[in-house]
């Protein structure tokens, strides 16, 4: 099973998951199983192959640099956990 | 019963007044409140909205509104729950969202509106179109309107089972490795899943931005030709939309299908496929070829790593598209002694067990040192899956398949595999990695108990008047599309 080198901890750490014990251990096993599966591309050789980001490519889609109307400011605020004069609330970041 | 109309057929009693737009949408909002306590489609619905919209359509009528122009006035249609809808809810499923309201329509709202469409509820779905059954709904599960111990298939399983129990005229659905075409042929309707760029996936919640596609449900062929023409076409608002112009689909389906090439893959007569549907898939064959298809064996020799790369893909996206439900713009925020630890019980507590997995493998095959190994080479094998096709539509004009191996399976009995679960999208995913169209149409029932099964055509690139005309010739030829499940 390919899970050298797979920390569930870690992952879910840099994901911003918080995990209890018995979650870690449940996914650990199920994405072993999983990584076991998409270990299945290894057998193709795909040295001369480019890569397909989206297979409709479209390149620079661009449109004019003008101001049009967006969500107001209440608008914006109206799903807003926490806020207070017009800004989204967040805990203190610089000490 | 006015609820069990087709699009063309309450808009051809609408334009006659042999009825009004209200008592079809009060026949909905009775079918709703008579079945949807066992089959669970729906996650809200506000009738009071949806009469109020009903009797500014019958206005509109009254002042001679023209059809041709919009070709849904009246007409009853709910969605899937990934939608925005402005002021509604959304929720994707999921608890994460909270009590979210959307300030905006999605560009598809916007268009069913502007044709006239009343759409009035959010139907349930895999939490972030997650899974295959709706059993990752972190509300409840929607049951198969054929048996309700069984599963109506997914991610969009309410829109599938809403259409089937004849709840809503027709729904939307959002399709990224099948959740459009696997539910409709689990509950015997009709989906479509567009080309990638057909559609605007603006106000779509986004899972796998690459794959991700909305797609209409409905009763019969000629109806997802309507829908697709009303939500297909460039957006400004989302960069990834085509500049292709938009045929008339439902124009198109008149012609017979003499002479069009069918390629069969043989790659996809596979083990695991059931006796019954290999059954009703190569009786629906013969019957193509009676109507005077051509058919002929093709080969799609990268079939068996389809899976495998959607399962790098999709995650991969996902995770960083599902980096935005962070507890503090909207929706659920769970508190802790700094940003990260609020981050952390926030995506802990509000995702379910799925999502959580798949932002985790995301996360993972995107890492520093394993982004080669798994994304970039699942990259590359989509190129070589996409050539295949490709390749193959030198040949054949679509291609026919199963839409999935096995009809409506029971409920729970693959929730705890989830690799399991991921199979059942084995003929389906390969669409969405190679970015073309594909449609559902019923082709027959298994014996006992007697459930619903898929035929599936693929076509090229923006082919969708193609699949959608043999689909209907097909449809024409066989009733299977008028079968209502058995449902008092």
């Amino acid at each position: 099973m390919p899970t050298t080198g797979f920390d569930v901890k870690y992952v879910a750490h840099l994901a911003r998951i918080e995990l209890t014990p018995e979650e870690e251990r449940k996914l650990a096993a199920q994405l072993g199983n999983i990584l076991g599966y998409i270990e299945k591309l290894k057998e193709l050789d795909v040295s001369q192959v480019e890569p397909t980001a989206h297979a409709v490519p479209m390149l620079n889609v661009t449109r004019p640099d003008e101001v049009r109307p967006g969500l107001s400011n209440e608008q914006a605020l109206r799903n807003a956990p926490s806020r207070a004069g017009g800004l989204f609330m967040v805990p203190k970041i610089v000490e | 019963m006015l609820n069990q109309l087709t699009i063309s057929e309450l808009t051809a009693r609408l334009a006659t007044r042999q009825c009004s737009a209200r008592e079809a949408m009060q026949a909905c909002l009775e079918r709703v409140a008579r079945v949807d306590g066992r089959v669970k489609a729906f996650l809200s619905y506000d009738a009071a909205d949806a009469l109020a919209r009903a009797e500014a359509a019958d206005k509109a009528i009254a002042a001679g509104a023209n059809f041709k122009q919009r070709p849904l006035l009246g007409v009853p249609i709910a969605v899937k729950d990934v939608l925005c809808v402005k002021n509604h809810p959304c929720n994707c499923g999921s608890k994460i969202l909270d009590k979210f309201i959307s300030p905006y329509d999605a560009t598809v709202i916007e268009r069913l509106k502007a044709a006239g469409a009343i759409v009035f509820g959010r139907l349930n779905m895999d939490e972030f179109a997650m899974g295959s059954s709706t059993e990752n709904s972190a509300f409840f599960t929607t049951l198969n309107p054929w048996d309700t111990t069984r599963i109506p298939g997914g991610s969009s399983g309410g829109s599938a089972a809403a259409v089937a129990a004849d709840e809503a005229i027709a729904t939307l659905g959002s399709d990224t490795g099948g959740s459009i075409r696997q539910p409709a042929a689990l509950c015997g309707v009709v989906g479509l899943k567009p080309t990638y760029g057909r559609v605007s996936r603006y106000g779509l919640v986004a899972f796998a931005s690459s794959l991700d596609q909305v797609g209409p449900f409905t009763k019969d062929v000629r109806d997802a030709a309507t829908m697709l023409g009303v939500i297909s076409g460039l957006d400004p608002r989302d960069s990834t939309s085509v500049p292709e112009p938009v045929p008339n689909y439902a124009a198109a389906l008149n012609g017979g299908i003499k002479g069009v090439k069918l390629g069969l893959p043989r790659e996809y007569m596979i083990g695991g496929l059931d006796a019954e549907v290999k059954l009703a898939v190569d009786s629906a064959v013969q019957q193509l070829q009676k109507l005077g298809a051509q058919l002929m064996e093709i080969s799609l020799p990268h079939t068996d790593y389809a899976g495998a790369t959607y399962y790098i893909i999709a995650p991969a996206e996902a995770s960083a598209n599902l980096a935005r439900f962070d507890g503090i713009r909207y929706g659920l925020r769970v508190d802790g002694a700094g940003p990260i630890e609020l981050y952390g019980n926030t995506r802990g507590a509000g995702f379910g067990a799925e999502v959580k997995r798949r932002i985790i493998l995301g996360t993972y095959v995107l890492s520093s040192g394993y982004y080669d190994a798994y994304y970039l080479r699942a990259q590359k094998v989509r190129t070589l899956i996409r050539q295949d096709f490709l390749k193959a539509f030198e040949k054949v004009d679509a291609i026919v398949t199963p839409t999935t191996p096995t009809a409506a399976f029971k409920a729970g009995e693959k929730s705890g595999d989830p690799l399991e679960m991921y199979l059942s999208d084995i003929f389906t995913v390969a669409a969405n990695v190679a970015g073309i169209c594909g449609i559902s149409v019923p082709c027959g029932f298994t014996r006992s108990p007697r459930l619903p099964i898929g035929l599936q055509l693929l076509g090229k690139p923006f082919g969708e008047e193609t699949i959608l005309q043999i689909a209907h010739a097909y449809e024409q030829n066989t009733g299977w599309h008028k079968e209502k499940p058995p449902l008092p």
